[in-house]
């Protein structure tokens, strides 16, 4: 085939990596995704090249534990056909590209802004100009909700049209959260100004974004990071989501009104932050990871206080969860609300656990393993009916396995820290490519480097990018008044979408 | 029913007790304590991602600081962060940790406005606008209101609407997009109020310091009644703080 195959976490040299015809890119890249859910986009992206536009298209072949790769230079005047227009998964991606760069798709179904950045092409345009969808009709009515919300959550707008209480259709606009980030990290140079843009991508994420953002670090400079390394930061990655996932549990109690649930989970999770705060001084994990060594060794003391963690959490959860699962005031809001079919999320490409819970088994942790997942041999956790049941299931089962992988590799710990040997320089001219397993799904980085080695682009990537648009067509067809609980299950991120 | 009783029972009592004296677990890094040992200082300085060391004298400023706590490993004669978290303080100038000094924070009293005390000692409502906030810091203010920090029995608060609210609690660097969102919020609550910076990334932009996609303009507009610094802010250090802002007396 044309495109250059890499594994998760691989540098290769930019010029390595084909450039097609604008059409044949198209045409390879549709083709990849025919068979099936067996192969996904991870990303998408362009940046300027030589006064041009170079596209990069990352397909992930989960199958093969491969990601394919091909890139097109084209020129940002001249309209495009659309890949959106052969596979919905793509669209998002062309959106953002439109976006950015002015490129005009002839046949895109959805040509709309995605976060305005401060760097967006037309400048004119404003959040506050969004072109939301209507419909006219003398029966229906529309409600906005947002950016600023009831709770402490962040900032974006929902705009439902509503025929009496019922939601025909919700319009989520983004981008209040807009920082920058990307730029940043080409112009912030220091390393630790990087991993500390990393840490404060999402605050719910900071183990998963930070992880992904040293080992593609430390491939790029051609770094093989020890067992210990590894192992604490797949161990972090599990505690996050553990942490994460009982503080959702909690959050979907209160919205169903279950107060003891909501109490019980939520007091669950303070000892499991506070045991970040004793292995690294921060409750969510930042300052924990760092790229070529950790401040914080995972220490045989950490290891038995752990182990008493677990044993004391674990309790407490099965008797609280056997109870909310059982009880029929609960049940009756969570089963079939907010459905999404194993049909819908295949089409519009939702990844992690908003795609295992419509049964498509997406899991960067079993088909593109890093770190140490490897050797604990990860089975994704599938769920079958799409509902915000399948979503609270689907967190207690990837809860109780957790909560196995964490006493499976605590139970050998490796012996001692293998010398320090500091990192080399990121390689001139090259491609990296990154993929972790969040809490809430893939995280997916990339890099460009120049001759010098300095980043030219950065591209992040949230799960979440993915899963809003599953938050829309979940709530059709629903009462507006089950909203709260359909957004809180699926707990996308605003910060890590609009960047 | 019997069983949830069940569950209340096994559960125990999980708040604490007394919330201004509670001590936090392991590692925390809290107000910083710089001594006056000579070191590389430029070394220092370069250590620093956001720039929240400077130097002549030697001083870390918190409403940069993001704890990290590079520089204390670096030079942990130099630099050392206690577990204080009492860091609160209603003067930009209070957050700049000098060094030979080791002074508990305290708010200025003098410049605590009257009507706060008067309106708010016994309740405070306060409406949050996350304004490119990284969700970390939302997540420690919901912790504040949860079984274990028990904030609601103050009288402390979060409300849904500003028009019920005393205050405004900002958090995030605020983004260009949130600036008019933001304003639209503070204009609906009525007077008097309140206005709280949380969060590194609040206080002084942080790690996003410079970036083109911020518009900072709403906080040279108003007094800031409160900076409670942190990346994110421990629930201890709101509700301290919080609690001195609307209890201390002249």
């Amino acid at each position: 085939m044309n495109y250059i195959s890499l594994k998760n976490n691989q540098t290769v040299p930019i010029s390595s990596i084909p450039e097609l015809d604008y059409s044949l890119f198209l045409e390879l890249n549709v083709f990849s995704l025919i068979k099936g859910t067996g192969s996904h986009c991870v990303n998408y992206f362009g940046f300027p090249h030589a006064g041009k536009i170079k596209l990069i298209c990352c397909i992930a072949d989960d199958e093969l534990n491969a990601i394919n790769i091909l890139s097109s230079i084209v020129d940002a005047k001249q309209p495009l056909p659309s890949f959106s227009k052969q596979n919905l998964v793509f669209e998002k991606f062309e959106r953002e590209i439109h976006e950015n760069f002015g490129i005009v798709y002839t046949d895109h179904p959805w040509l709309k802004p995605v976060r305005f950045p401060f760097n967006r092409y037309k400048k004119n345009v404003t959040v506050a100009d969004y072109p939301f969808f209507n419909i006219e009709s003398e029966e229906l009515h529309e409600v906005g909700v947002g950016p600023i919300h009831a709770g402490i959550i962040e900032p974006g707008h929902f705009r439902f049209i509503c025929n009496g209480e019922q939601i025909l259709h919700l319009e989520i606009q983004l981008g209040y959260q807009h920082r920058g980030i990307e730029q940043l990290f080409l112009e912030k140079k220091k390393l630790l100004q990087r991993i500390t843009l990393a840490e404060n991508i999402a605050g719910d994420s900071v183990v998963g974004h930070t992880v992904t953002f040293v080992n593609l670090w430390e491939s790029l400079c051609n770094y093989q990071p020890g067992r210990d390394l590894q192992l604490a930061r797949t161990l972090a990655l599990e505690l996050e989501r553990l942490a994460i996932h009982t503080g959702d549990l909690s959050a979907m109690c209160t919205d169903v009104a279950y107060q003891l649930g909501s109490a019980v989970y939520g007091r669950l999770r303070t000892p499991v932050i506070n045991y970040f705060q004793k292995w690294c001084g921060n409750r969510l994990g930042k300052s924990l990871i760092r790229a070529g060594k950790t401040n914080f060794p995972f220490t045989n003391e950490l290891a038995a206080e752990l182990t008493g963690l677990v044993g004391e959490y674990e309790k407490d959860f099965e008797e609280i969860s056997e109870e909310l699962f059982s009880m029929p005031s609960v049940l009756a809001r969570f089963e079939k609300t907010g459905v999404i079919t194993n049909e819908q999320a295949a089409t519009i490409g939702t990844v992690g656990m908003s795609a295992r819970m419509s049964a498509v088994s997406r899991d960067i942790r079993f088909s593109h393993p890093h770190d140490l997942y490897p050797e604990l041999h990860h089975e994704p956790v599938i769920k079958n009916h799409g509902d915000v049941h399948s979503r609270a299931r689907l967190r207690k089962k990837e809860i109780d396995q957790s909560i196995g992988y964490i006493r499976q590799m605590i139970e050998n710990l490796p012996g001692n820290r293998q010398e320090d040997t500091g990192l080399l320089v990121p390689s001139p001219n090259s491609f990296t490519i990154s993929l972790v397993e969040g809490w809430r799904g893939e995280i997916c980085h990339c890099a460009v480097t120049d001759d010098n080695g300095e980043l030219i682009h950065y591209k992040i990537k949230d799960p979440s990018f993915h899963n809003w648009l599953a938050v829309a067509l979940a709530v059709r067809n629903n009462e507006i008044s089950d909203f709260p609980i359909c957004n809180k299950s699926f707990d996308l991120s605003y910060c890590g979408h609009d960047l | 029913m019997l069983d949830n009783l069940k569950i209340l029972f096994h559960q125990g009592k999980q708040y604490i007790p007394d919330v201004t004296i509670a001590k936090v677990p392991g590692i925390f890094r809290g107000r910083p304590v710089i001594s006056t040992v000579k070191v590389d200082e430029t070394e220092l300085m370069e250590i620093c991602p956001t720039n929240a060391i400077s130097t002549n004298p030697v001083c870390i400023d918190l409403g940069k600081c993001t704890f990290c706590g590079e520089c204390a490993m670096a030079f942990p004669n130099k630099v050392k962060f206690t577990t204080d978290y009492k860091i609160a303080t209603n003067e930009r100038r209070k957050l700049i940790i000098v060094e030979g000094e080791d002074e508990p924070l305290q708010l200025n009293a003098e410049l605590i406005r009257t009507e706060i005390q008067k309106c708010f000692s016994g309740s405070l409502k306060l409406r949050q606008v996350s304004a490119g906030g990284d969700n970390s810091c939302e997540l420690e203010l919901n912790a504040c209101s949860n079984v274990n920090f028990d904030m609601g029995r103050f009288g402390i608060d979060f409300v849904a609407s500003p028009r019920h609210a005393d205050g405004l609690v900002i958090t995030g660097p605020i983004t260009e997009n949130m600036a008019r969102p933001l304003q639209i919020c503070y204009d609906a609550i009525p007077e008097p109020k309140i206005i709280i910076v949380a969060g590194t990334d609040s206080i002084s932009g942080g790690i996003f310091e410079g970036s083109p996609a911020l518009d900072r303009s709403f906080l040279s507009k108003y007094t800031i009644d409160l900076y409670i610094p942190g990346n994110p802010i421990h629930p201890l250090t709101f509700i301290n703080g919080v609690l001195e802002l609307i209890k201390k007396r002249r």
